[in-house]
C-alpha cells in the first residue's frame, strides 16, 4: 500500500492479500471494513441519486413504481444496516479504541477479524437480493406487508441483516471488554477522551438492542418460510407487535449512528480550539443517559398506528427527555470554542459543519415529538429531512471529520489541505440543498416513500435534486485526494494537528502493537490549556515485558 | 509464563478475567434475544389466554420434565468439570465435559421425539402442514403452537451450539496451557448454564401454564 | 402563494389552525435557538480565530452554574412543548357525540369510503363544512393511513382491528387525501380528494348520489343471507345471545370475566367466536374468518351497532 521506506509500521508487516485477509491487527481489520462501508456507502447513495432524479418530476417517468419501491427499500438497508451502524464504530472506533486507551489491540483480537467476515457474511444475502430483484418492503419490513404480500426477496435481505446483527454484537462485546480490561495504567474513567466514552455508549446499546432485531427478524422470517402467524392477524396474531419490536431495536439503532459521531467532534472541536472540551463529565454522562433514555422511547414512531392514546402521552414525554442530553452537547460544543485559538482545517471545518447541522436536524425532533405536529408530519418527508440531518447532516460528517482528522494516522501520509476545505464546504452546502426543502415538503404534506407526487409540490422538490447531485460531487471528492495521499501525500509527522491523546504519542502509522513503550497517562483528556503536552510519560521498565 | 491468547493482555490472569467479562456481556444479549420472544408470548397470553392454556395441556408434560431433569443433570455436570479444571485434574474434566455434551444430546433427542409426535398428531402449523386440533379456539391454538416451535427450537439452537463449543474445546484441549483451559471451561460453562436456564423459564411457561 | 412557491399547506379544520399554532410556535422557538447558537459559533470562531489579538484570559472549562441553568432552562421548555402538543394529541380519542359516522376501508391500492346514508366512493370523500365527522378506518391487506394535510389528522388503518379519526372541516375546497403507510407497489397512487361542501350543497349532493343503501342496512342483508338471524333472531331454535343493544353494553363471560361488548369483541366474535364464550350459551357458532371480507365486516359491525340506542361509535379508543 505504502512504500517501503515506513518500515516497523503495521501497514509494512505483511503484504499480499494473504496478510490483510487473516490479519488480526485491530488496524488493519479497520481498514477491512472501511473498504467494505465505502463500497455500499456509495451503493447505497447511487440509489439516493437516482431517486433524487427520478423525482424531479412530478411523473414516475423515470424508473417505474416497482423498482422506485426497491431502490428506496435496499437505499434504507444498505444504509442503515451496512454503513451507519457499523460506519464510525468499525472504521475509526477499531483503529483508535486501543490506541486511544494504550492496548495493544483489542480485547480479542480474531473476534474482530471474525465479525468482519461475518458482516461480509450477510452483506452477501443482502447483495444477492439486490441482484436477485430486490425488496420492496421499505427498510422498516413492516407486517403484514412484508410477511403476507411482498413479493421481493425479502427473507434473505432480512436474514442479511440479523447476520450483520451478529457482526455488530461482536464489536460491542469486544469494545465493552476492551474499555474495561485493557485501560493503561492511570488511565481512569474519567480521563477517557470523549471518544471513548461515546464507544463504550454505543457498544452497550449494540450489545442490548441487536438481539431483539434478530427476534424480530426471525419471526419475520419464520412466518414467510414456515407460514406460522405471530403477525398475522388471521391467524391471531398482530401487525403492531412487530413496530413494537423492530423500534425496540432501531430506535436504539439510531444512537448506535450517533454517539460515535458526537464522540469525532468531541475530539475535533478541542484540538482545532487548543482549549480542553467544555463540561467534560457532563458530556461523557449525557452520551450514557442518551443510550439509556434511547431504550424507552420506541413507540415515538408509532403515534398514529392505532397504540392508545395514553402510550403516545408517555413516548412523547420520554422523547422529549432523550433531548436533553443531545441539547446539552451542543451547548458544551459550542462553549469549547470560546477563548480559544481556532484554525479551519479540513477537519474542524467538517466538526462545525456538523455542529450546525446536527443542532438544526436536533430542532426538528422537537417537532415530531410533539403530538399534535407529529400526527401532521408523520410519514412525511418531514421526517425525512429530519433524521437525514441527523444520519448524514450529523453521523456522516462526523465520520468525514474523523477521517480526515485521523487520516495522518491511519496512513502516514497528509491530504491536499485546499482539496479537504473545498470538499467539506461543497458537502454542507450540497447538503442543505437536498435536505432543507425536505422539511417545507413534509410541512406542506408530501408523504415519503412516493413515486409519483401533485405538481404543486414540484419546486421544492427540483431544489432538492439539484442537492443532492450536489452533494453527490462533495462525497466523491475524498475518494480521489485521499486516494491520491494514500501513494503521494507527505509524509505526516507522529502528532500533525499537535493533539492530546495517546493515539499521537506513537509513530504514524503506529507500529504492529501500537506502541514501542506502555505508556502511562497522568492528566486529564483534552489538556489543551496544560503546557508541554508532548511529555507524556512512558514508562522504561515495561518496555521489556512485551 | 505469560502465555495469552490475545496480544492485548499481557497476563493471563487478566485475560481470564476479561474472558468471563465478555461471557457475561454475551449472556446479557442472549438474554435480551429470549427476553423479546418470552414478552411477545406473554402479551399474546394475556390476549388469548384461556386458548393457550387449552393448547398447553396438548403438550407432554413428561417428556418436558424428563427434559428438565436432563438439563439440570447437565448443569450439575459442568460445574464437575469447572471444580475439576479448578484443581487441574484435567482428565476428570474432559470426562465430565463429555457427560455433560452427552446429556445435551440426550435433551435434543427426547425434544425431537416430541416434535416427531407433536407433527404426528398434526399441532405443527409448519410449512403449510395440516393443523387437525380438537377444542375450543383453533386459530389461537395455532399462535401457541407457531410460539411453542418457534421458541423451543430457538433454544434447541443455542444447546446445540453449546454442545458444538464444548466439542471444539475438546478437539483443541492438548494444544491449550492450562490457564487457557481453565478460562475457556469457565466462560463455556457460564454460556451452558444461561441455555440452561432459560429452559428453566421455558418450560413452566409453555408447559405448565394454567394446568 | 408567493410565486407559486408553497410554503405552508392550506388550513381547513378545525385542528389545523391549532396545531399550526404549536408548530409556528416551535418553528419561532428553533430559529430562535438555533440562529443563536449559530451566531455564538461563528462569533466565536471569527473572534478566536488563530493570531486574533482577542483576550483569552480566565479560561475556564467547566461552569456548573452555566450548565445548570440551561439544563434547567432545556427540560422547562421541553415539558411546556409536551404538554401543550399531548393536550391536543388526547381529544383525538373524544370525538363530539353528534358526529356523522363515515366508514372507511384502505385495500390496495384505494379507499372505499360510505357516507352514513350509505353512499360509496371511490378515492373521493365528501364532507360538509363545519360538522364533526368520524372516520372508522379498517384495512383489507396491508397498513395504510389516512392523510389529509390541509387538515393536519393522519392515522392508520390496520388490518384486524377498527381505528378512528375525527375532524371539523372548515373551508369548502378540494383538499388532498393521501395514503401516508407505505403499502406496496402503487403507494404513492393510492389517494384522491376530500371534498368539502356547505351544508346545503353536501345535502344536494347526497340526494344526487341516490339514496344508497346504508352500512347498516347491508349489514342487516348480511345478517340475514348468511344465516345469522337464524339462531340469533328472537323465533330461532338455537339458543343464541339476542344481539338488540348489544354494542356497549357488558356481557358476562363463560370464565366468569365480564367485557364491553365493542368492536374489538364484535370484531372477534365474529371471526374468532370460540375465543370468548358468553355465560349460559353453548359455543356452537361457527367462525366466519375467511368467508367474510374486511368490507363485509364493517357491514356487520354497523348493523350490530345500530342496534344499539349509542350515538356514536367513535369514543372507543
Amino acid at each position: 500500500m505504502t512504500s517501503s521506506a515506513m518500515t516497523g509500521t503495521y501497514l509494512s508487516e505483511g503484504a499480499g492479500p494473504r496478510a490483510w485477509l487473516l490479519t488480526t491487527d485491530h488496524k488493519r481489520v479497520a481498514w477491512l471494513y472501511l473498504v467494505s462501508l465505502t463500497a455500499f456507502f456509495f451503493l447505497g447513495g447511487a440509489m439516493a441519486v437516482l431517486m433524487r432524479i427520478e423525482l424531479a418530476t412530478p411523473a414516475g417517468d423515470l424508473v417505474s413504481d416497482d423498482v422506485y419501491n426497491r431502490l428506496f427499500s435496499l437505499h434504507g438497508i444498505i444504509m442503515v444496516w451496512f454503513f451507519l451502524v457499523p460506519s464510525i464504530p468499525a472504521t475509526l472506533g477499531n483503529f483508535l479504541l486501543p490506541l486511544m486507551i494504550g492496548a495493544r489491540d483489542l480485547a480479542f483480537p480474531r473476534l474482530n477479524l471474525a465479525s468482519w467476515y461475518v458482516f461480509i457474511f450477510g452483506s452477501l444475502f443482502a447483495l444477492f437480493s439486490v441482484v436477485a430483484g430486490g425488496v420492496d418492503t421499505g427498510w422498516t419490513f413492516y407486517t403484514p406487508l412484508s410477511t403476507l404480500y411482498a413479493n421481493g426477496f425479502v427473507s434473505t435481505a432480512a436474514f442479511g441483516v440479523f447476520i450483520v446483527g451478529f457482526s455488530t454484537i461482536m464489536t460491542g462485546i469486544n469494545f465493552i471488554v476492551t474499555v474495561h480490561t485493557l485501560r493503561a495504567p492511570g488511565l481512569t474513567w474519567f480521563r477517557l477522551p470523549i471518544f471513548v466514552w461515546t464507544l463504550y455508549a454505543t457498544s452497550l446499546v449494540m450489545v442490548l438492542a441487536t438481539p431483539v432485531l434478530a427476534a424480530s427478524l426471525i419471526l419475520i422470517v419464520l412466518e414467510r418460510v414456515f407460514g406460522i402467524g405471530i403477525f398475522n392477524p388471521d391467524l391471531g396474531g398482530d401487525p403492531l407487535l412487530f413496530q413494537h419490536l423492530f423500534w425496540f431495536y432501531s430506535h436504539p439503532a439510531v444512537y448506535i449512528m450517533i454517539l460515535p459521531g458526537m464522540g469525532v467532534v468531541s475530539e475535533v472541536l478541542p484540538c482545532f480550539s487548543r482549549r480542553p472540551l467544555f463540561g467534560y463529565k457532563a458530556v461523557a454522562m449525557s452520551s450514557m443517559a442518551i443510550a439509556v433514555f434511547g431504550f424507552l422511547v420506541w413507540g415515538h414512531h408509532m403515534f398514529v398506528s392505532g397504540q392508545s392514546a395514553y402510550a403516545g402521552v408517555v413516548f412523547s414525554f420520554l422523547s422529549f427527555c432523550v433531548a436533553i442530553p443531545s441539547a446539552i452537547k451542543v451547548f458544551n460544543w459550542s462553549l469549547t470554542l470560546r477563548k480559544g485559538e481556532i484554525s479551519f482545517e479540513t477537519p474542524m471545518l467538517y466538526g462545525l459543519f456538523f455542529l450546525g447541522l446536527f443542532t438544526f436536524g436536533g430542532l426538528a425532533g422537537l417537532f415530531l415529538a410533539a403530538l399534535a405536529v407529529d400526527v401532521h408530519v408523520h410519514d412525511t418527508y418531514f421526517v425525512i429531512a429530519h433524521f437525514h440531518y441527523i444520519m448524514v447532516g450529523g453521523m456522516v460528517t462526523a465520520y468525514m471529520a474523523g477521517l480526515h482528522f485521523w487520516w495522518p494516522k491511519l496512513t502516514g501520509r497528509m491530504y491536499s489541505e485546499t482539496a479537504g476545505r473545498i470538499a467539506a464546504t461543497v458537502t454542507f452546502v450540497g447538503f442543505n440543498l437536498t435536505f432543507f426543502p425536505q422539511y417545507v415538503l413534509g410541512f406542506d404534506g408530501m408523504p415519503r416513500r412516493y413515486h409519483t407526487y401533485p405538481p404543486e409540490f414540484q419546486f421544492w422538490n427540483v431544489l432538492s435534486s439539484a442537492g443532492a447531485v450536489v452533494l453527490a460531487i462533495g462525497y466523491l471528492m475524498p475518494l480521489f485526494y485521499l486516494g491520491w495521499s494514500l501513494f503521494r501525500g507527505a509524509r505526516a509527522t507522529d502528532s500533525p494537528w499537535n493533539a492530546t491523546g495517546l493515539e499521537w504519542q506513537t509513530s504514524s502509522p503506529p507500529p504492529p502493537h501500537n506502541f514501542k513503550s506502555m505508556p502511562i497517562v497522568t492528566r486529564p483528556a483534552y489538556a489543551y490549556d496544560m503546557k508541554g503536552l508532548e511529555h507524556e510519560r512512558f514508562s522504561p521498565h515495561l518496555e521489556a515485558g512485551r | 509464563m505469560s502465555r495469552t491468547e490475545s496480544v492485548a493482555f499481557d497476563n493471563p490472569r487478566r485475560e481470564r478475567r476479561a474472558d468471563t467479562f465478555a461471557m457475561w456481556v454475551f449472556i446479557g444479549s442472549e438474554a435480551m434475544l429470549f427476553g423479546a420472544i418470552f414478552l411477545v408470548f406473554l402479551v399474546a397470553h394475556l390476549d388469548f389466554g384461556p386458548a393457550f392454556a387449552a393448547a398447553s395441556k396438548h403438550l407432554s408434560v413428561a417428556l418436558g420434565a424428563f427434559n428438565t431433569a436432563v438439563l439440570i443433570t447437565s448443569s450439575f455436570t459442568m460445574a464437575v468439570a469447572h471444580m475439576f479444571a479448578l484443581h487441574r485434574r484435567w482428565r476428570a474434566t474432559v470426562w465430565a465435559l463429555l457427560a455433560t455434551s452427552a446429556l445435551g444430546v440426550c435433551f435434543l433427542v427426547v425434544k425431537s421425539m416430541e416434535y416427531g409426535k407433536e407433527i404426528a398428531e398434526g399441532m405443527a402449523p409448519l410449512l403449510g402442514l395440516p393443523f387437525r386440533y380438537e377444542g375450543p379456539d383453533p386459530v389461537h391454538a395455532e399462535f401457541f403452537f407457531s410460539l411453542y416451535f418457534t421458541m423451543t427450537s430457538l433454544h434447541a439452537l443455542h444447546l446445540i451450539g453449546g454442545i458444538a463449543v464444548i466439542g471444539g474445546m475438546i478437539a483443541l484441549w492438548r494444544t491449550a496451557s492450562p490457564a487457557n483451559r481453565l478460562h475457556r471451561v469457565e466462560a463455556v460453562g457460564l454460556y451452558w448454564h444461561f441455555v440452561d436456564v432459560v429452559w428453566m423459564f421455558m418450560f413452566p411457561v409453555l408447559y405448565l401454564i394454567n394446568r | 402563494m408567493s410565486f407559486g412557491i408553497p410554503f405552508f399547506p392550506q388550513e381547513a379544520s378545525s385542528e389545523a389552525s391549532q396545531v399550526d399554532a404549536l408548530f409556528y410556535t416551535l418553528l419561532a422557538f428553533s430559529a430562535v435557538l438555533g440562529l443563536a447558537l449559530t451566531g455564538l459559533v461563528v462569533g466565536y470562531a471569527v473572534k478566536y480565530r488563530v493570531g486574533s489579538p482577542a483576550d483569552r484570559t480566565g479560561q475556564r472549562s467547566r461552569n456548573m452554574w452555566l450548565e445548570m441553568s440551561w439544563t434547567i432552562a432545556s427540560l422547562i421548555i421541553a415539558f411546556i412543548f409536551f404538554g401543550w402538543g399531548a393536550t391536543l394529541f388526547v381529544r383525538r380519542d373524544h370525538p363530539p357525540a353528534d358526529a356523522l359516522e363515515i366508514t372507511g376501508l384502505g385495500k390496495q391500492w384505494m379507499w372505499e369510503f360510505r357516507q352514513p346514508g350509505g353512499q360509496r366512493e371511490i378515492n373521493e370523500l365528501h364532507v360538509p363544512v363545519g360538522k364533526p365527522v368520524v372516520v372508522s378506518l379498517a384495512a383489507q391487506d396491508v397498513i395504510h393511513s389516512f392523510f389529509v394535510p390541509a387538515f393536519r389528522i393522519k392515522q392508520d388503518a390496520v388490518p384486524g382491528r377498527t381505528t378512528h379519526i375525527w375532524f371539523i372541516a372548515t373551508e369548502p375546497g378540494h383538499y388532498h387525501l393521501f395514503c401516508a403507510q407505505y403499502c406496496g407497489t402503487q403507494h404513492s397512487e393510492m389517494g384522491g380528494w376530500v371534498t368539502v361542501m356547505a351544508p346545503e350543497q353536501y345535502a344536494a349532493w347526497l340526494n344526487s348520489q341516490g339514496e344508497g343503501e346504508t352500512l347498516a342496512a347491508s349489514g342487516e342483508k348480511l345478517f340475514r343471507v348468511l344465516g345469522c338471524s337464524g339462531c340469533h333472531g328472537a323465533s330461532s331454535k338455537v339458543r343464541a345471545p339476542a344481539l338488540e343493544g348489544i354494542f356497549g353494553r357488558p356481557v358476562a363471560l363463560e370464565n366468569q370475566q365480564t367485557v364491553i361488548a365493542d368492536e374489538r369483541y364484535l370484531r372477534d366474535s365474529i371471526l374468532i367466536p370460540k375465543k370468548e364464550i358468553a355465560a349460559g350459551y353453548e359455543p356452537v357458532m361457527p367462525s366466519f374468518d375467511g368467508l367474510i371480507d374486511e368490507g363485509e365486516l364493517q357491514m356487520l359491525l354497523a348493523y350490530l351497532k345500530s342496534l344499539s340506542p349509542q350515538p356514536s361509535a367513535g369514543t372507543k379508543p
